[in-house]
């Protein structure tokens, strides 16, 4: 286990945005989590990168139960997050895959060249990140997270904008690097296809509850709970 | 006209001939502003950063300080720094009064609040998306930091630029301070005011060419930064 969350609640304005009971993540998996907008996916990923203290409840990760948003630098240096919309810094795409080993000290030796040959983007590593794509700036980003060599790696919708091309290199990489390095993955999707394309394990999520989670094959086949059913088939749920 | 081509032409054989008044005037020029802009940068880049990222008690009022700071009329600092070091002031007995000491804290006070503003502003603008990126790839806080001032580096250098091109041609409070003394604090814009009322026309012209031909580097080198950006 990897994550365990216990009695998890946040709010915003006063508002709970996120209420989940119990929630265990398997090491080496790839979890997808599925749900309208607004059903707090993007705020448990958040919580889950530590970039956010909870309200109420505990995270515990690698074994270490923090309660109180105290959170070591270590371990905090073993999570990662793809956002939806790549942050580039004012500089090279070498220097955006490079800045995570930066950070930690560590001077790359050829891991940065290796990772933009993975994300096909070496031809481009001396160019101002900034004048890549929507899709290869994404590549850079993800490249810049994989380059760390996290134990988990959260996903918040990363392929929303891109073509199917994009899309298709970004899952083929993400799988790759969870088969060959173990890495943990939490994917936050409105993809129910890339979810399970992707996933080992899928949760719906509404109104801040995990309503359902299950193998990916189970979720999409056979659910359990009528509210999946409805939004595997489509259908709109509140 | 002819005062004026008469001006540029003195100006250039002050230059070739290394007239040592002139280059005393633009040392000391060079000395007292770019002291004045060191200190203010080392406050002022700081505090500017502080103030755009942490929401500290009072942000709201000490940014309208700011502001109204960076409106401050250079003779208005000039008069309070006067009575400042004045012998009856609170810090008369340090005596810097007409000393480049005074000019230089007349001119930080007046080039700090330019500084701190414009880097303030330049680090708002930085995506807040960034902030969380670079946190979430494991950055210190202080590492965070050093990531929006890359990040906002080309205004915190137009706030330098901008601070030092205020500071080298203001008159008014080194002309209160410094006295405008001949080899002892006279600087390039005290000596333009000095040599206009003596009807001195050509040398004045020199002396302004010259200092706007310093602003002009300054603004050389700013374009070439933001270029390599």
């Amino acid at each position: 286990m990897i994550y365990q969350l216990d009695s998890l609640r946040h709010t915003y304005a006063g508002r709970t945005v996120l209420d989940i009971d119990r929630l265990e993540v398997r090491a080496g998996e790839i979890l997808a989590l599925v749900g309208p907008s607004g059903a707090g996916k993007s705020t448990l990923l958040r919580l889950l990168n530590f970039l956010e203290t909870p309200a109420a409840g505990s995270i515990t990760f690698k074994g270490q139960r923090i309660t109180n948003g105290q959170v070591p630098l270590d371990l905090r240096r073993q999570i990662t997050t793809v956002f939806q919309r790549p942050v580039l810094q004012r500089a090279s795409v070498e220097a955006n895959a490079g800045y995570g080993l930066r950070l930690r000290g560590i001077k790359p030796d050829g891991q940065v060249g290796s990772i933009l040959e993975r994300v096909g983007l070496a031809e481009f590593a001396q160019q101002p990140a900034r004048s890549l794509s929507g899709g290869e700036m994404q590549r850079v980003a993800l490249a810049r997270a994989l380059v760390i060599r996290p134990a988990v790696l959260l996903l918040d919708e990363p392929t929303a904008n891109l073509d199917p091309y994009n899309v298709g290199l970004i899952e083929e990489i993400i799988r790759g690097h969870n088969a060959e390095h173990g890495t943990t993955a939490i994917l936050v999707t409105h993809n129910i296809f890339q979810a399970r394309r992707l996933a080992h394990r899928t949760g719906l999520m509404l109104g801040g509850k995990l309503v359902e989670l299950a193998d990916t094959e189970q979720f999409f086949t056979a659910p359990s709970d009528p509210r999946t059913s409805a939004f595997v088939r489509g259908e709109m749920v509140y | 006209m002819n005062d004026i081509l008469a001006g540029f032409g003195e100006a250039l054989r002050l230059i070739a001939t290394g007239d040592a008044e002139l280059f005393e005037i633009i040392a000391l020029s060079l000395r007292v502003s770019g002291f004045a802009l060191i200190i203010s940068v080392i406050i002022g880049v700081p505090l500017g950063t502080l103030l755009g990222l942490v929401r500290v008690p009072g942000r709201g009022a000490i940014t309208v300080g700011l502001y109204t700071g960076m409106g401050l009329p250079p003779v208005v600092v000039g008069l309070f720094v006067y009575l400042m070091l004045s012998r009856s002031g609170p810090f008369g007995p340090l005596g810097w009064l007409f000393t480049p000491k005074a000019m230089i804290v007349a001119q930080t006070i007046i080039a700090l609040p330019l500084v701190t503003g414009l880097t303030l502003t330049a680090v708002q603008a930085v995506d807040p998306a960034l902030r969380v990126q670079v946190r979430s790839l494991g950055a210190t806080a202080l590492q965070e930091a050093w990531a929006v001032i890359i990040e906002a580096r080309i205004g915190v250098v137009a706030a330098i630029v901008a601070a030092f091109g205020g500071i080298i041609s203001e008159v008014g409070a080194v002309m209160l301070v410094g006295g405008n003394i001949a080899g002892k604090t006279r600087v390039l814009t005290t000596s333009i005011v000095l040599n206009t009322r003596q009807g001195e026309f050509a040398l004045a012209i020199a002396l302004g060419v010259i200092l706007l031909a310093l602003a002009f580097i300054a603004n050389i080198a700013l374009l070439k930064l933001q270029g390599k950006s």
